[in-house]
């Protein structure tokens, strides 16, 4: 064993390109950007513009989380992984950070040794069906044909579904959501099923929006949210209060407007302490004062992230729902600052 | 007296292990045995250690625990409640299925192909060159998808079938093509004897019957075949064997088929599908059609090769004793063709084999998609699931070398 | 005479008469259409059917082919100039052509994959014209190091002072020669291996501090697209070869442990889906290393696609040494050559030169299976036309995006064919 180890360390010291070691900061500080894990194409999550730039609401908690780190929200490495490639990647440590509308389940956290840094989504599986079929709820779907993703929890849901109500289905797996978008509009299945949301810019994108509907029923709760190593506290620590600083941000109305204003100094002292005017929050894990005013410099804050990406006014046309502020109704609660 | 010194006797010293030839290829032999098991050796224990770290293990007792999804296209008995080692068997009958299929097609498709591009018809010639250009010289996977999207954006949905000015209608009332896939009709059996079971799937009785019967009834019509050419070899005179032959093999299964109460299950529309009949989907279409045509392109090149290696002097042979073109190209042409089309043939049909693993892109739930897709997915075990995928490749492939090598052997030159 | 015969002879003719034009079915494009299109019945049901498959063919693609829109921002737009009518949208291609070709690779650097593509050409020059110098190899040895600095930028002197590593082992060699075969062989691969590890990085850095000399360098994760596929592709390729003649020369050796080893590489990649390997490369590879070795994704379907590649290559080798003469081994022996002379003077060069059909094939088929690497979720142009329709933008295009992509990849493989079907020609006249 001794003398195959004395190899590895041989072999090591000329492969090696990048190691990984506990202190993800550091690596992410000596190579000089993060390395993001995220969807190969979702519209509004992420997808590559005409210019190669990636553009979404998961790749801009990635620049969020750059802009932190680094002072950058450009110095991404994104990479993009297929819902198979994505638990390697990140396991493997060829990315530091997975934003890649991920569900938080049990034995994703348990047993394949991640730790979610938070949600940034509150998802759930629904159905989308046409019009025409007269369906208007869920249980009416005995002996349909069904589009869905495969490698994602959806279709663990479904099949759990189906057998609890006792119905029967015919289930079409398909790749990617653009896959299956093509295939439910050919009518070559009855029902598209997937995240709510993904339903919902699905649907935006119609040429018909308004003769398609999503049924009533939501048969799961999906929790999206970014992802990275067990073991390495300090940087799911980075993770999580970077997500929480974009959430507080809105509640404590920081735009990025206004934040160079608030950030000469409040009588809020929460606004204070987030932004780096005074207590000191970003050294306790190794990073600037400054810290959490960069990641909501770099794309606002959440709230405006959600409209620039898949709000309202965009092509994907999501309404806040869940993932409202707990002041408004909605499931956004961000962790004091203190 | 002098002696004549005994020639000094050949002392082995180490430099020989190097400049002697005799010792030389052991010498090296060893020295690769030692390389290649310290290499083995190095990532086997690296492999321990990341396991380690990672707090995995290497075990393959998932394959025991519930699967926990569907499958649409099922050869054996699956549901969600199944096992994960279930879903592999029914992921491999998939890949074997789809592979046959593909196999047979791209045969047939490749053999065409090849004549008609040394056809005398300048235009067919022409067309079959560029079918065959086309094909080989864009991915499998851009046909695969393109055939995909043809499956599903050119057929009429269900849909289209139902009301009272159906858009689309059954062929002669017994198949319907829909962008969901082609519904034939079934064969049932009222009096059915019922299924064996095997203990991994069933096996239906009435088919075993059926196939005993008909073995047995071209092994007769072989005995009548033989009988009657003693008879001709010493007589002259060829007794009439047709209607018997064919009686032979045609009653003994058309009475069976009666006594079990054969008849079609038609297809039709039921809710939201159409139910009945034997479901070909479209992800099989898609993947048969894209494989065989794709892969009968390079048979075609095959084949061509092959005729124009047999020489023209055969042809001429053959002209010359009056036979016609088509004659001359069965009984002539194609089977000593056929001794030089076979080595590529095999190849051609290990890469439809392998090229089956490409189906997910059209949603064909093959070996890859269950055990390399889904359970890989959900169970988190990459390194068994990939491992065992490849063995399962490995075996199939090698077990078709087999086979071929065989059956080229048995119709090679025997030469003597 | 004539006189005397005219008063017996009711007519003779004294004149040769014009000759006439042939029938017209006998001449010019009747002749030629009947003798090719309708000379039997078979052939021309064979005719009529083709004659339908074109029609049908062109009824249906040709509208809308024909009613191209190529200047839209979005497919919503292309549908509303369309207004109903059936035709394609191609301004995708306009779009997003670019970004098909070479990736996110930085618009004001297209020029350098260019020249490495150009320069590429050049290298394979020597190999692929018999007419071009031989000097020109000189080049092609180095083209590996400035397509590297082309397409990855950086110091380049990095890329110098790696590929000065091959002249130290030289050098170590002569200076060793006289210490016996063995020992210089041993030095001549350590030296080189012991600078790339210690030398060649230091040196960089100081070679680049005294005089500065560099390009932008752009990351792996820019790189996608056609350019991709080139470079798995070729890169693929080049390093098989030398592999590829190793296993060769190891199936065919006469020792049993090499001969095992080698063909039962060769028959587990040639038995296993070239997929489960590139999930190798995504998901194992790591498995398999030192722990926490971690490099480019790129460079692991590289190593993966090498190893494949190599297992093909040794049979196309393969095939090239059994139809080398028996007479030619003979002739080496004969000539006092030991095996490594005999292989490099006599046996390879031949054995080389009547493969390069079989390379060139092996190389097309290559090529057209990096498209597998969308599996894997690297852009390749299938991954980013995946990714292009993720764009609401264009979500919903299908046809034109795939007829882009496979008309780039039919130009390329198609050209490549043609050549090397050229040279199998060339290669036989050769011979006889």
């Amino acid at each position: 064993m001794k003398t195959f180890t004395f190899f590895g360390a041989l072999t090591a010291a000329g492969l090696a390109a990048g190691v990984v070691q506990a202190a993800t900061l550091d690596d992410v500080r000596a190579r000089g950007n993060l390395s993001c894990g995220i969807s190969t194409g979702l519209a509004g999550f992420s997808a590559p513009d005409a210019n190669g730039v990636w553009q979404g609401f998961d790749v801009a908690v990635c620049r969020a989380v750059a802009a932190a780190v680094l002072g950058d929200p450009m110095a991404v490495t994104f990479v993009p992984t297929t819902g198979q490639t994505r638990f390697t990647a990140l396991s493997s440590g060829e990315i530091d950070l997975l934003a890649r509308n991920t569900t938080w389940t049990f034995s994703r956290d348990v047993d394949l040794k991640f730790t979610f840094a938070g949600i940034n989504y509150y998802d759930g599986q629904g159905f989308m069906v046409s019009r025409e079929l007269g369906v208007s709820s869920a249980r009416e779907l005995d002996g349909a044909t069904i589009c869905i993703q495969t490698g994602t929890t959806t279709e663990l849901n479904l099949a759990d579904y189906f057998r609890a109500n006792n119905m029967s289905y015919e289930p079409v797996p398909i790749e990617t959501n653009a896959e299956a978008q093509q295939q439910y509009l050919a009518g070559a299945c009855d029902v598209y099923t997937t995240d709510a949301s993904g339903l919902a810019s699905t649907r935006a994108t119609f040429a018909d929006p308004e003769n398609h509907i999503l049924l009533p029923e939501i048969i799961s709760k999906e929790p999206l949210g970014p992802l990275v190593r067990h073991g390495d506290d300090e940087w799911a620590d980075i993770v999580k209060w970077t997500l929480y600083a974009l959430i507080a941000a809105e509640e404590y109305g920081i735009t990025s407007q206004n934040i160079d204003e608030l950030a000469r100094g409040t009588d809020n002292p929460e606004i204070n302490r987030l932004l780096g005017v005074e207590g000191g929050l970003g050294q306790m894990f190794r990073l600037e004062n400054d810290w959490a005013r960069r990641a909501i410099s770099a794309g606002g804050n959440y709230g405006e992230i959600f409209s620039s990406t898949i709000g309202e006014s965009t092509p994907i046309g999501l309404a806040r729902g869940l993932n409202a502020q707990w002041t408004q109704g909605g499931l956004l609660y961000a962790m004091p600052f203190r | 007296m002098t002696t004549i010194p005994d020639a000094p006797k050949p002392v082995f010293r180490p430099s020989m292990l190097i400049y002697d030839t005799r010792y030389r290829s052991l010498t090296i032999q060893v020295v690769v045995l030692f390389l290649f098991m310290a290499g083995a050796a190095w990532l086997i224990d690296n492999a321990i250690q990341n396991l380690r770290t990672l707090g995995k293990d290497f075990n393959f007792s998932f394959l025991g625990q519930r699967a926990g999804y569907d499958i649409n296209q099922r050869l054996v008995a699956y549901d969600s409640n199944s096992t994960h080692g279930r879903a592999l068997l029914v992921g491999l009958l998939n890949t074997l299925l789809l592979a046959v299929m593909s196999c047979a097609l791209a045969t047939v498709i490749g053999v065409i192909a090849g004549v008609l591009r040394l056809s005398g018809n300048w235009l067919v010639a022409r067309l079959m060159t560029v079918y065959v250009e086309t094909f080989r010289n864009i991915p499998t996977l851009l046909w695969i998808l393109v055939f995909g999207a043809i499956m599903t954006e050119s057929m009429p949905a269900p849909a289209a079938f139902r009301g009272d000015n159906p858009t689309a209608e059954m062929i002669l009332g017994m198949v319907a093509i829909t962008n969901r896939g082609v519904y034939v009709p079934e064969p049932m059996f009222a009096r059915s004897l019922g299924d064996l079971d095997l203990g991994l799937f069933l096996v239906s009785i009435d088919l075993l019957a059926l196939a005993a019967v008909l073995i047995a009834g071209i092994l007769i019509r072989r005995r009548l075949l033989r009988h009657a050419e003693a008879v001709q070899n010493a007589t002259g005179v060829r007794p009439v064997t047709w209607w018997k032959g064919l009686l032979a093999v045609v009653l003994p299964p058309a009475l069976l088929l009666w006594a079990l109460g054969f008849h079609l299950n038609y297809p039709e529309l039921a809710g939201f599908n159409f139910s009945g009949g034997i479901h070909l989907r479209n992800s099989l279409i898609a993947m048969w059609l894209a494989l065989s045509i794709y892969t009968g392109a390079f048979i075609a090149e095959n084949v061509r090769a092959g005729i124009m290696a047999v020489s023209r002097g055969q042809t001429e042979a053959a002209f010359a004793l009056g036979l016609r073109p088509g004659t001359t190209m069965n009984l002539v042409i194609l089977p000593q063709a056929k001794r030089i089309i076979i080595p590529p043939l095999i190849s051609q049909y290990l890469n439809i084999t392998k090229n089956t693993s490409l189906a997910l892109a059209v949603g064909y739930m093959d070996l890859r998609s269950t055990l390399g897709g889904i359970t890989l997915n959900q169970t988190g075990r990459e390194l068994e699931a990939m491992l065992l995928m490849m063995l399962i490749y490995l075996v199939i492939s090698l077990l078709i070398s087999l086979a071929m090598n065989l059956y080229n052997r048995r119709v090679g030159l025997k030469e003597r | 005479m004539s006189d005397t015969h005219a008063e017996t002879v009711a007519f003779v003719r004294d004149t040769m008469l014009p000759p006439e034009p042939p029938p017209v079915t006998e001449i010019g494009a009747v002749r030629w259409v009947r003798e090719n299109l309708f000379s039997g019945w078979l052939n021309v049901l064979l005719t009529l059917g083709a004659v339908y498959v074109i029609v049908w063919l062109l009824a249906h693609i040709g509208p809308w082919l024909l009613n191209s829109v190529w200047n839209a921002g979005s497919l919503a737009e292309c549908r509303q100039i369309l207004d109903g009518a059936t035709g394609a949208c191609f301004a995708v291609i306009r779009d997003r052509g670019q970004q098909l070709l070479y990736g996110f690779y930085p618009a004001n650097l297209y020029w350098r994959p260019n020249l490495a593509l150009l320069l590429m050409v050049v290298a394979l020059a020597p190999l692929l014209f018999p007419r071009v110098p031989r000097r020109v190899l000189w080049f092609s040895a180095v083209y590996p190091a400035v397509a590297y600095w082309l397409l990855w930028g950086g110091s380049v002197w990095f890329p110098v002072s790696v590929l000065l590593g091959f002249p130290a082992g030289y050098l170590a060699w002569r200076v060793m020669r006289p210490a016996g075969a063995i020992l210089s062989g041993i030095v001549a691969v350590l030296v080189p291996l012991l600078w790339w590890a210690v030398v060649a990085g230091p040196l960089a850095g100081l070679l680049q501090s005294i005089v500065p000399l560099g390009l932008r360098p752009v990351r792996s994760d820019q790189f996608g697209g056609f350019m991709l596929s080139i470079i798995i592709g070729v890169t693929g390729i080049a390093l098989s070869l030398p592999l590829g003649i190793v296993l060769a020369l190891g199936r065919r050796s006469d020792m049993f442990l090499i001969k095992t080893l080698s063909v039962g590489f060769i028959e587990f990649i040639r038995g296993v889906p070239l997929i489960t390997l590139l999930f190798t490369a995504s998901l194992l590879l790591n498995y398999f290393l030192p722990p926490g070795t971690n490099f480019d994704i790129i460079l692991r379907v590289i190593i993966m696609v090498t190893l494949f590649a190599a297992a093909y290559m040794a049979e196309v080798i393969r095939g090239g040494l059994a139809a080398l003469p028996r007479g030619q081994y003979e002739a080496a022996d004969a000539l006092g050559l030991d095996y490594w002379k005999a292989q490099r003077l006599v046996i390879m060069p031949q054995a080389l030169k009547v493969s390069i059909p079989g390379i060139v094939n092996t190389f097309i088929g290559l090529f057209k299976d990096t498209t597998l690497v969308v599996f894997i979720g690297l852009l390749d142009p299938i991954g980013l036309s995946n990714s292009i329709r993720a764009d609401t933008n264009w979500n919903g295009i299908y046809w034109e995006l795939f007829i882009f992509i496979g008309l780039l990849f039919f130009i390329f493989c198609f050209g490549m064919s043609r050549y090397s079907q050229h040279l199998e020609r060339r290669l036989k006249t050769d011979h006889h």
